[in-house]
């Protein structure tokens, strides 16, 4: 199921939470009807954490994370740390990174076992994602932007891309990970959709703005009304290449 | 190893997505993520642009309103109305790119006029729409400020009243010259001329504004304005007013005799109190003959304490130079000199009217040492002649005033023969033939239209202005003079033969052509007065042939205009509505 939401007024849900198999995080907001939303969805199954990080709300953007473990920038606080270590389940390992692109969000996408990575991004860190998420690194780029984090969503099922992705880029992506990809757009046409979309494995949230056939796209692409994914490639081949083949 | 080249297919360059509206397949190459459809129906680019508008459209001259504000005649479907209709628009259609615009036809007398416009403009990244709309202006009529004026009689808002309280029209005429020069009419819609000189109406307080500051830059003037209150609005806090703008030059003219009062003369360098006007710029030179001692007049320092002429240009009497010798002193042009001189007509009937009894030689001293020689016709005043009626004058020691003050040079022998001009003026009125139906014609421009003495008059002056032309270089050069395609018709035209001006002066003898042929010209036309009115050209002829002793030659020293300074004729340059009749001046 795809949820629509939105924080505060923006659409850019993606910047304010983040969504992984084994927990979510979500920012602190005046009102609670954001966390609300991940509530009624993940209640009883993932928990669901409140918190900044190195005190903004941007949490979706700062951190990087999948079932193995937890990613967080070096502004992070030992206070935040510590709540968060106190909030996640044992088996998540949290890890600070000192990286000089600290926005690790937006240079990092990944699921349960594989992650692209900003090409830019120090060795090191590169070992540490590694070795605390237990993934595969990847340095790529995403029709041609560094930001991989920010213009794909990625989880063990599929994942969605920038809309300017051209089909042999496509073809690569999805030969790294391992999954069925899609070019698309949320938020009624917009390409950040790292920014408006966070998916695990059997739930979605996306920006108010998320038009219908969007919502459709995302949910055959992350498989999330229980195709199959010979089914969703199948399909989505059949309108996106043979009809303009 | 052979290195493998990627070659990517353009198939393979391609992504398509799903439009985020309506589910279609298309490139994602727009960037909206929309397709073509969707995004028109999202975005309108002619938001913001009204879609009508009103013209204004004056009934009585038929013109349309040209924002902000001027009138201009258009053709239906024309350009020009199509971009007075633009910019009705202007503001809001300088955010989008204006790709077409073109009439749709409109039957005329439903007022209305449609434009198809077509624009373009970028919405999101790199994606521009482009979209056509009409627009609808509704034609408003009414009337324009002038045909308002004009329905209300009320055509002038200023007006320049020039006025110069002298006998003659010479300073009119040379101001006509020069406000043709410089073009200073421009803005005039009418000129009426008025006892003592003329009014000039404008439609703008400013543009009348403008022809005073130009007075005041040729002819020293005092200036006096006054404005009437037509009518204003309480509410709008606005009044209409119209404005009128007084301008009175100074009476004292080029080559006037002026007897100063002795504490102004005291004042002014201690000049003699008897000095001649020799120029009048935007100050008044004026010139001690006796010293070359010269000062300037300024308007402001005349009006302090104005002065009038003594004597003035028509009381001028003609002299033969018997001798003359420069005495030393040079300034400039002038040359002081000692010279002997007689009355040129003293030789029969005057030399006794005076009952002097003296043998009518004058010694005197002048400035003219310079161009006179011996032999020469010179004009001059002869105040041992004349009883004037003038305090300062009075309050000089008689014993000091001279016999005589000789003026400029003259030449008559020139003037004796009936010569076509081959140069002509402009006038800001339409020749004089064919400006009035009312019949009573010949006036100079605006200058004599009220017929009778003052006619005449004015024809004298201006023969003698066109002397005066002829015989200054310094004053041709202030001012245009054209070529005459038809010496002979520009003459006939020009009005006067010398005669006439002859016959408009008084019959002391002192007229500008000698008097000697005067006397010898009563014969032949029959009457018994020594001038008389009448007298035709033929006599006239006559006369020179018979009456003329020795002196036939050309005056070598005759100052002859150069073919060089006549311009081309341009008739555009004449005013071409006869309402708007201008009309002579000068300043002399």
């Amino acid at each position: 199921m795809a949820t629509r939401a939105q924080f505060e007024n923006s659409t850019d849900i993606g910047v304010f939470a983040k969504l992984t198999n084994a927990y979510c995080l979500t920012a602190l907001a005046s009102s609670t009807n954001f966390y609300s939303v991940f509530e009624a969805e993940l209640a009883d199954v993932i928990p669901i954490v409140h918190t900044t990080i190195g005190g903004t709300r941007i949490v979706g953007r700062l951190t990087a994370g999948n079932r193995h473990g937890l990613l967080v920038p070096s502004s992070t606080t030992d206070q935040e740390l510590q709540h968060l270590r106190n909030a996640l389940p044992p088996s998540v390992a949290i890890q600070r990174v000192e990286e000089r692109l600290s926005a690790l969000g937006n240079v990092i996408a990944c699921n349960d076992y594989v992650a692209l990575v900003h090409p830019d991004i120090d060795r090191e860190t590169e070992e540490i994602i590694a070795d605390t998420l237990k993934v595969e690194v990847f340095r790529q780029t995403v029709a041609s932007n560094v930001l991989v984090g920010s213009y794909c969503a990625l989880s063990n099922q599929g994942g969605l891309v920038h809309p300017k992705t051209s089909r042999s880029e496509l073809d690569e992506l999805s030969s790294l990970l391992q999954v069925p990809l899609v070019a698309g757009t949320v938020n009624r046409g917009s390409e950040v959709i790292g920014a408006g979309l966070v998916v695990n494995d059997w739930c979605a949230f996306t920006g108010l703005d998320t038009t219908a056939t969007e919502v459709s796209v995302i949910e055959a692409t992350f498989r999330l009304q229980g195709q199959t994914s010979a089914a969703v490639i199948n399909e989505m081949r059949d309108s996106l290449i043979d009809s303009y083949a | 190893m052979v290195a493998m080249d990627y070659q990517p297919d353009a198939q393979g360059q391609e992504s398509y997505i799903l439009c985020a509206d309506c589910g279609t397949v298309i490139s994602s190459a727009n960037g909206a993520g929309l397709c073509v459809g969707c995004l028109r129906n999202t975005v309108d680019i002619t938001e913001g642009i009204p879609k009508e508008a009103a013209l204004n459209f004056c009934r009585g001259c038929e013109r349309f309103l040209s924002p902000p504000n001027s009138w201009v005649t258009v053709q239906p479907e024309s350009r020009e109305l199509l971009a007075i209709c633009l910019k009705k628009i202007a503001r809001p259609l300088m955010k989008v790119r204006l790709i077409d615009a073109s009439f749709i036809w409109t039957e005329p007398h439903s007022r209305r006029i449609k434009i198809k416009i077509t624009i373009q403009k970028e919405v999101l990244a790199h994606t521009v729409l482009q979209q056509t709309f009409e627009l609808l202006l509704v034609v408003h009529t009414g009337q324009c400020p002038a045909c308002t004026r004009l329905a209300a009689k009320n055509t002038w808002k200023a007006s320049v009243q020039v006025r110069q309280k002298v006998t003659h029209k010479r300073t009119f005429l040379w101001l006509e010259q020069l406000i043709l020069k410089h073009n200073a009419h421009k803005d005039t819609i009418s000129i009426t001329e008025k006892r003592d000189g003329l009014d000039f109406f404008y439609t703008e307080r400013n543009m009348a504004i403008k022809m005073v500051e130009f007075l005041t830059g040729v002819v020293p003037i005092r200036i006096k304005a006054s404005e009437q209150l037509i009518s204003s609005d309480t509410h709008s806090n606005t009044s209409n007013y119209k404005f009128t703008y007084s301008v009175e030059i100074v009476p004292v003219c080029k080559d006037d005799l002026v007897c100063l009062p002795k504490a102004q003369a005291k004042s002014w360098g201690n000049i003699s109190q008897l000095v001649l006007c020799s120029r009048v710029g935007n100050t008044i030179h004026l010139l001690d003959p006796m010293t070359l001692q010269q000062t300037d007049v300024t308007a402001p320092v005349y009006w302090r304490n104005p002065f009038e002429s003594l004597t003035t240009v028509a009381d001028l009497v003609e002299f033969v130079v018997l001798d003359i010798e420069p005495s030393g002193p040079v300034r400039g042009k002038y040359v002081l000199a000692d010279a002997q001189v007689t009355r040129a007509s003293s030789s029969g009937n005057n030399t006794d009217d005076d009952g002097m009894g003296d043998d009518g030689i004058y010694h005197t001293r002048t400035h003219l040492g310079g161009i006179l020689q011996p032999g020469d016709t010179v004009l001059g005043y002869h105040l041992t002649n004349t009883n004037f009626n003038h305090d300062s004058f009075e309050a000089l020691d008689q014993g000091r005033i001279p016999d005589v003050i000789l003026v400029k040079k003259t030449y008559p022998n020139r003037r004796r023969k009936s010569r076509p001009r081959n140069w002509k003026l402009k006038s800001i009125a339409k020749e004089a033939e064919d400006v009035q139906e009312g019949g009573n014609t010949v006036g100079r421009g605006a200058l004599g239209r009220r017929g009778g003495v003052d006619q005449k008059n004015v024809e004298r002056d201006y023969e003698l202005f066109l002397r005066d032309l002829e015989e200054d270089k310094e004053m041709r050069a202030a001012i245009n003079l054209y070529k005459a395609e038809d010496p002979t018709a520009a003459n006939a035209a020009g009005g006067v033969a010398d005669e006439d001006v002859g016959m408009g002066e008084k019959k002391s003898g002192s007229g500008l052509k000698g008097g000697k042929r005067r006397v010898t010209i009563a014969p032949t036309s029959g009457t018994a007065g020594g001038m008389d009115v009448d007298e035709d050209m033929g006599g006239e002829e006559h006369t020179q042939t018979e009456g003329s002793e020795a002196d036939d030659e050309e005056e070598e020293d005759f100052p002859e205009i150069d073919m060089d300074e006549l311009l081309e004729q341009f008739d555009e340059m004449d005013m071409d509505d006869g309402g708007a009749g201008m009309e002579g001046s000068q300043v002399v």
